[in-house]
């Protein structure tokens, strides 16, 4: 009894030691991850070449976006999970019929030290939509404003109306390319933003270096310096491996998997960001028989293309965009592969021993490996599917038009701008040309719904039937990866697009 | 050797004009125009319309050369149609870089490359000839890019000595960048151009003056340095122009490995991105500076052996 009670008392003193040595290990640490402050921080992108700029309103590019972001802020940001978040806008609030808004602005200054006020909001605005310069990115999204009604209230109130209501305004304030300028900005050379970073220089395809802002409404940054650089894969690969930059955008899997064995570089894993996808064009055969499409969705052996397309870094999808984004149906069951039934249903449409011919390109890191590996899978069921490779530059244009089933990839973005782009009979990025009046009415109806929860179910029965109707084959949801210098804390594993991605005020170098 | 040298003047502002109109048929033959390949699905097919009319990628092709030749003519090689900028500027931006490189490769292998091949010449096939030989071979016969994996790999990596691309780097304050670009781009030039030199001084050897020469005692040095060398450079100095475009091959392998942001980078972007006036002001420099390279190779011969003038 007595040696229980020891063993016992040993124990717990062993157990007491061991908490102590991880505390002890912890506190050892604390001075390292304590933010600190100073340095120059190295980030480095995909390039552009001269295809890069330094308007905020053109943006395109993950290095574009990185660079804005760090100059100038938006009134709404994009959280983890893509519901917008306050940014220059503090609060905002709808009319019953979510028609007109009302954006309360945050007192912030421009690097120029003027105080933002509703008129930069309007100007802003104007900008973005004119025209005559047709390369401003937002202007689709933000076509629903009706300008000449826009105003403001007071210098830090503006009220925007709307030509059609729509209840999900604010996310798409929070689109790319819908930067704040100063009122009367007209030189892109010369930036004059409220973000963290205040400008120093800029090369296209090269290089930007910004300074620390210190009067940031959001606390000053801790890095002195900031350069965002442009390279491909292999030498963002080797800089970051190097010791030349300290930040590296966009990694491959095969990459995450050597670097990760090596203590060079940590790579930080945004779980299932972007989405990997077959779309079948439903007015064109064989996919215009909804059986066909069904098959489809039923061979797709998901598991397996996640494994080998993307290395394993990624979740299965569910014939659906944006897993874990906010509105997404998390409650529908998962598809699984059965060939059996696929086969049944082939049979049916007569497709059995046919050819189909399925278009890709490299356009996208994984399209050829998924579209032949997908091929193999379909094949067990008696369907030849024959490979195109096209052109990598022009395959956003060709996959609109050309062919009855392709690769497709989408970044992050909410799931009503994904409908919007691509699945209403407008839309201008429809490439599975599903065009159904029911549900672009019934879409309309659900984006009036001013409350979030009776938006949110309206949004589940549209998805459903996308998932069972529709034309698009989403099989995985890649991991989005960044590799970083262990030097570099505070780093968030966040989708791209959003408030925390390439964003460099609150990271440290320890 | 005055008129020679006006007749290929003459001759190269032709070829000048010949190939900017090949240029700009081949580049419309590339499925797209710059308008295209800004869908991206960032802009809507209705803003690339509205785009594509304000670039005046409507007008038929004829009157976009036209326009723009006659602007080349007076010296203006026109506007990106990506960046909006000068296409001058461009050129200027990218034509740096690779002249640091393709001159420091030159400076490195010119030298090496002459004592190589007479060092090879001289002991034409002793054993020391044999080695070198099998070295360079081997070397010439493994492509650019894996030698500058395993350059990287081995020196920045591991070792860390050396950086590995040109990211965030600049060249005055790090002259260390241009170690590597340049080995990788040594390897295969070196190899040509000491082939000849090796070639030529074997033939300047077994010449009739130079058995005369050494018949009458000439000391061996001045018969390499006076009788010989000149006669061995004649190949190599044509060799040396004509490696222009191996060297411009590796420049672009080197160029998109290590990140430079040079010549080859900007003209392969251009093609990517339709960027006609770009792709055309790019070549016309690239073409000029290699007709111009060419004539000052065969002034050099010219002037080396002189005799040849009399074969033309």
């Amino acid at each position: 009894m007595s040696e229980a009670l020891n063993r016992r008392g040993f124990l717990s003193l062993a157990g007491g030691l061991a908490v102590a040595a991880v505390s002890g290990c912890g506190s050892g640490d604390s001075p390292a991850a304590a933010p600190k402050s100073g340095g120059r921080l190295r980030a480095v992108f995909a390039g552009g070449g001269a295809k890069e700029v330094l308007d905020p309103h053109l943006q395109s590019l993950f290095v574009d976006i990185a660079r804005h972001k760090a100059l100038y802020e938006k009134l709404v940001e994009l959280g983890p999970d893509l519901k917008p978040v306050p940014r220059l806008a503090t609060k905002w609030e709808a009319d019953a019929q979510a028609a007109t808004w009302r954006f309360t602005l945050r007192d912030v200054t421009f690097h120029d030290g003027k105080a933002l006020t509703s008129q930069d909001v309007l100007y802003s605005l104007a900008r973005i939509a004119d025209p005559n310069a047709p390369e401003r990115v937002a202007q689709s999204s933000l076509a629903a404003l009706d300008l000449r009604r826009c105003k403001a209230i007071d210098r830090r109130t503006v009220e925007l109306t709307l030509a059609a209501p729509n209840a999900e305004f604010p996310a798409l304030l929070a689109g790319i390319g819908t930067q704040i300028v100063r009122d009367g900005f007209k030189n892109p050379a010369e930036p004059n933003g409220t973000g963290a970073f205040r400008y120093s220089s800029f090369e296209p395809g090269r290089s930007m270096v910004a300074t620390r802002f210190d009067d940031y409404w959001d606390g000053p940054a801790r890095i002195e310096e900031l350069q965002i650089l442009s390279a491909d894969a292999e030498a963002r690969a080797n800089a970051v491996q190097g010791g030349q930059a300290e930040y590296a955008n966009e990694m491959t899997a095969t990459f995450a998997r050597t670097a990760e064995a090596g203590r060079a570089v940590k790579i930080v894993a945004a779980k299932g960001s972007t989405t990997q996808a077959f779309v079948m064009k439903v007015d064109r055969p064989p996919f215009d028989n909804s059986d066909v499409r069904l098959a489809f969705k039923l061979l797709a052996d998901r598991q397996r293309l996640v494994d080998v397309v993307l290395a394993g870094r990624g979740a299965v999808g569910n014939d659906l965009f944006g897993k874990g984004f906010q509105y997404y149906p998390a409650d529908l069951p998962q598809r699984e592969r059965d060939v059996d039934q696929a086969k049944a249903l082939l049979k049916k449409a007569g497709l059995i021993g046919k050819e189909v011919e399925i278009f890709t390109s490299d356009a996208s890191a994984g399209f050829v490996e998924a579209a032949t590996l997908f091929a193999e899978q379909v094949a067990e069921a008696g369907v030849k599917l024959k490979v195109t490779t096209g052109s990598a530059q022009t395959y956003a244009k060709d996959l609109l038009t050309k062919g009855v089933i392709g690769s497709h990839r989408s970044g992050a973005m909410p799931i009503p701008q994904y409908i919007t782009d691509r699945l209403l009979t407008k839309s201008p990025f429809n490439v599975t040309h599903w065009r159904r009046p029911a549900f672009d009415a019934a879409f309309a109806a659900a984006q009036v719904q001013t409350d979030e929860a009776a938006r949110e179910a309206k949004y589940g029965v549209l998805q459903k039937t996308l998932r069972d109707e529709g034309g698009i084959l989403a099989w995985g949801h890649p991991d989005f990866l960044v590799a970083i210098s262990p030097k570099l804390q505070g780093v968030q594993a966040v989708p791209p697009n959003t408030l925390d991605s390439g964003r460099f005020d609150k990271v440290w170098l320890a | 050797m005055r008129s020679y040298a006006a007749q290929r003047a003459v001759l190269a502002l032709a070829q000048l004009a010949v190939l900017s109109i090949l240029v700009f048929v081949l580049t419309a033959l590339l499925p797209g125009d710059a308008a295209d390949m800004r869908f991206t699905e960032t802009l809507t097919p209705d803003q690339v319309a509205r785009l594509r009319s304000q670039l005046g990628l409507d007008e038929p092709a004829i009157e976009r050369f036209t326009h723009w030749f006659g602007n080349v003519l007076t010296g203006d090689l026109g506007t990106s149609l990506i960046s909006g900028g000068p296409v001058a500027d461009i050129v200027k931006a990218s034509v740096g870089a690779t002249l640091v490189l393709t001159l420091a490769t030159l400076t490195v292998v010119v030298p090496l490359a002459v004592l190589l091949g007479l060092v090879m010449g001289t002991r034409e096939n002793g054993r020391l000839d044999r080695v070198i030989t099998s070295i360079t071979l081997a070397l010439s016969a493994i492509p650019d890019f894996v030698i500058a994996v395993v350059l990287i790999t081995l020196f920045s990596l591991k070792l860390g000595w050396l950086p590995a691309t040109w990211v965030g780097g600049r060249l005055l304050t790090n002259p260390a960048l241009l170690v590597l670009p340049v080995a990788v781009l040594l390897g295969r030039t070196v190899c040509l151009l000491s082939r000849q030199v090796r070639a030529g001084t074997i033939n300047a050897l077994n010449a009739e003056y130079v058995v005369q020469a050494r018949r009458l005692g000439v000391p061996r040095r001045q018969l390499l340095l006076r009788h010989v060398l000149p006669n061995a450079a004649v190949p190599g100095v044509q060799e040396l122009a004509r490696t222009g475009d191996t060297l411009l091959g590796g420049v672009l392998v080197v160029e998109a490995i290590f990140a430079i942001p040079g010549f080859a980078t900007a003209l392969v972007d251009g093609v990517e991105t339709r960027d006609v006036p770009v792709v055309q002001g790019l070549t016309l420099v690239l073409a000029a500076a290699a007709l111009l390279i060419n004539l000052a190779a065969d002034l050099i011969c010219n002037r080396l052996v002189p005799r040849t003038e009399l074969l033309r």
